[in-house]
């Protein structure tokens, strides 16, 4: 039984989302102690100042702003249009790029600016292998 | 160290031409510009070749399999959408330390309708695309524009006139693959492919080539500089750490910092330029890069297309090529086909499309990921 519910766990879409076992997902940067610029991948050197060595996990905040957007009408083959591609400022630092979801795709309904919140949802694909994955979405702040 | 000079330089129509291969292509440039400069392959000392989608296949020993196989060292480049301006600086490069006086650039690239470009990232998992916003280039520079748009409050229609510019330039064109006008309405009624970027204000995949014989100052001297025009700058550099530049590839600060060199290298200003062949992959990249190149103060951009300034007859006229919009934008080939559009005008050759009493020309491309490249040039 155990290994079942191992298996049906939900894998990360992307390495800097974190499924604790017990507890929230959540988003995790790494930050040069150095210099304090952020990163999403891992790294031991800091692109910004050069310093190795000095990289630290820096969770994210949940709550942002939207920074920039387009309202995407064509993509690859396969893909649902429209959707609205999102880069958001998080609270503290670090900036993330995702889906806005639960907004009319429509630049009169659009702000820049506007607060978001992260949400964390099972992704609407499968891998090859069958497995799920967790993936995160921006919403308008409630 | 010696000047450098462009001797020779032209370009095939851009289109599609899917009964050759791209070595053909590249061919065909080459001896168009060879014979632009009256000289032939035996004169060249070296030959660097740019091409992005074969980058692999060896394209520049392919060309002299075309032309003629001397033995010269061939280099092949490939640096995005900067891969042409990468070739053409590698051969300025040789001639400045004095290896050489004498060297062929080709650029060239076979896309043929090839559709949406982007969407890289990781392979791993599930395809993020549509999951994790956009990595479609349309995508990627309409949020590049919207950023813009945010600072600045510039319009989606602001973004259009770029197109609606760009297209009307290209109809004295005859090698740009397009030469229709696309009055406003259409361009923002066209189909909309990421939001402000339509389908009119996006570049064109097309097949091209183009190709340029470079001179040491010695030997252009010996040769005749009747027709020559003279290197005043040739920069390349690639993207400084931005916070957001992990999500949000920036193309403003290369561009601001290539041409800050380009300037205080060529000793002129945004001023001093009479035409502009800049990097218009996508119409919001344009108003971008007015900003970017010092041709108006930050903020400006929008007034500069709503006022004229960068059209035909205006002060400086931006694309009159037609721009990547109109004439197409074969990856490899781009850098150098800009080159070619501002020689032509500096020697007074560009007939209908012409920019009067034009003395000093500016070249710009963006490689993604990033590279930046401007040429400086001036009559000699």
């Amino acid at each position: 039984m155990a290994d079942d519910a191992a298996a049906k766990a939900p894998l990360p879409v992307v390495p800097y989302l974190k499924i604790p076992a017990d507890g929230a997902p959540f988003l995790e940067a790494r930050q040069c102690s150095g210099c304090g610029k952020i990163f999403l991948t891992e790294r031991n050197t800091c692109a910004h100042c050069g310093e190795s060595g000095l990289m630290q996990a820096k969770p994210l905040a949940d709550t942002g702003s939207l920074y920039v957007y387009s309202i995407v009408h064509r993509s690859f083959p396969g893909v649902a249009v429209p959707y609205v591609s999102a880069i958001v400022d998080l609270d503290g630092g670090g900036t993330v790029k995702g889906n806005l979801i639960n907004i009319d795709p429509d630049p009169e309904k659009i702000r820049m600016g506007m607060p978001v919140e992260v949400v964390y949802q099972i992704a609407p694909t499968k891998d090859a292998d069958g497995n799920e994955y967790l993936t995160y979405y921006f919403q308008p702040a409630a | 160290m010696s000047d450098v000079y462009v001797l020779g330089i032209d370009m095939i129509k851009f289109g599609r031409y899917p009964e050759k291969n791209v070595r053909q292509l590249g061919a065909e440039a080459a001896q168009l510009a060879l014979a632009d400069a009256n000289l032939t392959i035996h004169d060249m000392e070296a030959l660097y070749s740019g091409n992005l989608m074969q980058a692999g296949a060896m394209v520049g020993q392919g060309i002299l399999q075309e032309i003629g196989q001397t033995g010269i060292a061939v280099t092949n480049s490939a640096n995005a959408c900067a891969t042409g301006a990468t070739a053409f600086r590698e051969g300025w490069t040789a001639i400045k330390a004095g290896l050489y006086d004498l060297v062929l650039v080709v650029g060239s690239e076979q896309l043929g309708k090839m559709g949406l470009l982007g969407g890289g990232g990781s392979r791993k998992g599930i395809p993020k695309e549509g999951l994790l916003g956009s990595q479609t280039m349309p995508a990627v520079f309409a949020e590049a524009g919207q950023e813009h748009a945010r600072k600045y409050g510039t319009t989606f229609e602001q973004f259009a006139k770029v197109s609606v510019k760009n297209h009307q330039h290209s109809v004295k064109n005859p090698k740009s693959m397009y030469q229709k006008e696309t009055p406003l309405e259409m361009v923002m009624g066209a189909e909309m492919i990421a939001y402000p970027n339509t389908k009119l204000m996006c570049s064109v995949n097309v097949d091209g080539a183009a190709a340029a014989v470079l001179a040491s100052e010695k030997k252009a001297r010996e040769l005749g500089m009747g027709r020559a025009v003279r290197v005043k700058a040739s920069v390349l550099t690639s993207d400084p750490f931005t916070d957001r530049d992990l999500v949000m590839p920036d193309v403003n600060t290369c561009t601001r910092l290539a041409a800050k060199q380009a300037y205080e290298t060529a000793g002129v200003g945004p001023e001093d330029i009479d035409l502009v062949e800049l990097h218009d992959c996508f119409a919001t990249a344009e108003i971008l890069h007015y900003e970017n190149l010092g041709l108006c103060g930050d903020g400006e951009a929008g007034k500069l297309i709503d006022e004229g300034v960068t059209w035909h007859g205006g002060q400086t006229p931006v694309n009159v090529s037609g721009g990547l919009l109109s004439k197409g934008h074969p990856l490899g080939a781009t850098g150098v086909a800009n080159i070619y559009e501002v020689s032509t005008h500096l020697r007074g050759e560009a007939g209908a499309r012409q920019v009067e009493n034009a003395k000093v020309g500016l070249t710009h491309v963006i490689g993604l990921g990033s590279a930046c490249g401007i040429h400086i040039l001036e009559k000699a």
